[in-house]
């Protein structure tokens, strides 16, 4: 059985979705990838990853849509999630944490921000 | 740079800041002082150091050492020490201030403010009970630039990314277009004032509680045990000391002495330190 902690990077960003697959890859990480929102839901009826990092503007169901339905999805264990976006209104962060965001990183970020959440979220 | 040069501009930086550059650390001057060169259209470092030989130019020397004793900070940073302060430091002081309802936390070499702002967060977030006492938090740094900045509370996205939770950024942070400014009333829990380390500290009148973190690292031996001392004569006998995480007082200063389980955090009373420390922990008041 696979043990291994996995992450969900959702962005329909390829090349986002490659450098924050191998950042996580570096840490210990399984990495599933999503293009879009439903993609993301998808995946996580079968599969329940520790953390999700969710962009929010993309095509078919957007990061705040698929954040509101990830959370009223049964998981076994509640994910983190962090949203991960160029949106950086102060509005458009209190409506993320209101749907239940953990934490969130406005593009373009550093590696080092990226450490930095994980470890106040407990997962670095 | 020739060597001549190089002595100049190291004993220049060590008598004004006293801070220490070693020829290993040349690449500093390249980094920093460069920027500063090019703003006065000045074609290079030696340039500009003979411009500051030649005229003795006292914005160029000030721009020079603001530039050179300017240091990385974060939003909480290296977390460890707020712990410590949340869960130890805190508390028992806390118990011990009750009847004078009065705290009053040193940042020294506060740089930006990051900080002196964090200290600020964490008194009102988990020590709600403090908004009835008096708490002064007192930033200083040698740099009139960044005590500036530090005063202005107004920080980039890329810096309030670093160390800050985002539930903190949203409850403390005004948005002012790219900027994220510090709300006034956190603002007004914070004097930042210009001040060198190597000045008498008197003015400064005593502190519960003083952050001298990554500071001492640039001095030498005999200015880090003058600076040890100076900060001694300023912290209540019950209070700490908190250096970086490269720090120590031992082999410096026997003024201070360890506090169990603690650390980077010293007590300024050797003997009682371990007594005084750690009280029964108990949930913030």
């Amino acid at each position: 059985m696979n043990t291994k902690r996995i992450c969900l990077v959702v962005d329909d960003s390829s090349a986002i979705r490659r450098v924050m697959a191998g950042f996580f890859r570096d840490l210990g990480f399984d990495v599933a990838e999503a293009a879009t929102g439903l993609h993301a839901i998808e995946y996580c009826e079968w599969h329940t990853p520790e953390i999700i990092m969710l962009d929010w503007n993309m095509p078919v169901m957007d990061g705040i849509s698929c954040l509101r339905v990830l959370r009223a999805l049964d998981m076994p264990k509640r994910p983190a999630v962090v949203m991960c976006t160029t949106e950086s209104q102060i509005a458009k962060i209190q409506e993320a944490l209101a749907a239940g965001a953990d934490e969130y990183i406005m593009k373009p970020f550093s590696r080092d921000v990226l450490l930095d959440k994980l470890a106040q979220l407990g997962l670095a | 740079m020739n060597a001549a040069d190089f002595s100049y501009i190291a004993a220049l930086l060590r008598e004004r800041s006293g801070l220490i550059v070693t020829p290993d650390k040349i690449y500093l001057f390249e980094t920093r002082l460069l920027p500063i060169a090019r703003k006065h259209k000045i074609a290079s470092l030696d340039g500009l150091i003979a411009q500051m030989r030649a005229r003795k130019c006292e914005a160029l020397i000030g721009e020079v050492v603001d530039a050179m004793t300017t240091n990385e900070t974060s939003f909480f940073r290296d977390r460890h020490p707020f712990e410590a302060m949340k869960k130890t430091v805190l508390p028992g002081l806390i118990e011990r201030r009750a009847a004078q309802k009065h705290l009053r936390i040193w940042s020294a070499a506060c740089s930006t403010g990051q900080e002196a702002y964090s200290l600020a967060m964490m008194l009102r977030d988990d020590f709600p009970a403090l908004a009835a006492w008096r708490i002064e938090i007192v930033g200083t740094d040698i740099s009139p630039s960044v005590v500036a900045r530090a005063k202005e509370g107004a920080f980039s996205t890329f810096e309030v990314q670093r160390g800050l939770p985002i539930h903190s950024l949203v409850k403390h942070f005004e948005q002012v277009g790219e900027q994220w400014r510090i709300k006034p009333e956190l603002r007004r829990m914070v004097d930042f004032r210009l001040f060198n380390l190597l000045g008498s500290l008197a003015p400064l009148g005593q502190f519960d509680v003083v952050l001298c973190r990554n500071v001492l690292i640039y001095f030498d031996l005999p200015t880090k045990a003058r600076v040890l001392d100076a900060i001694h004569r300023q912290l209540a006998r019950d209070g700490a000391l908190i250096l970086g995480g490269a720090e120590s007082v031992f082999g410096i200063s026997d003024r201070y002495g360890d506090v169990a389980g603690l650390r980077g955090v010293y007590s300024p009373a050797p003997a009682a330190g371990r007594a005084m420390a750690l009280p029964p922990l108990r949930a913030a008041v």
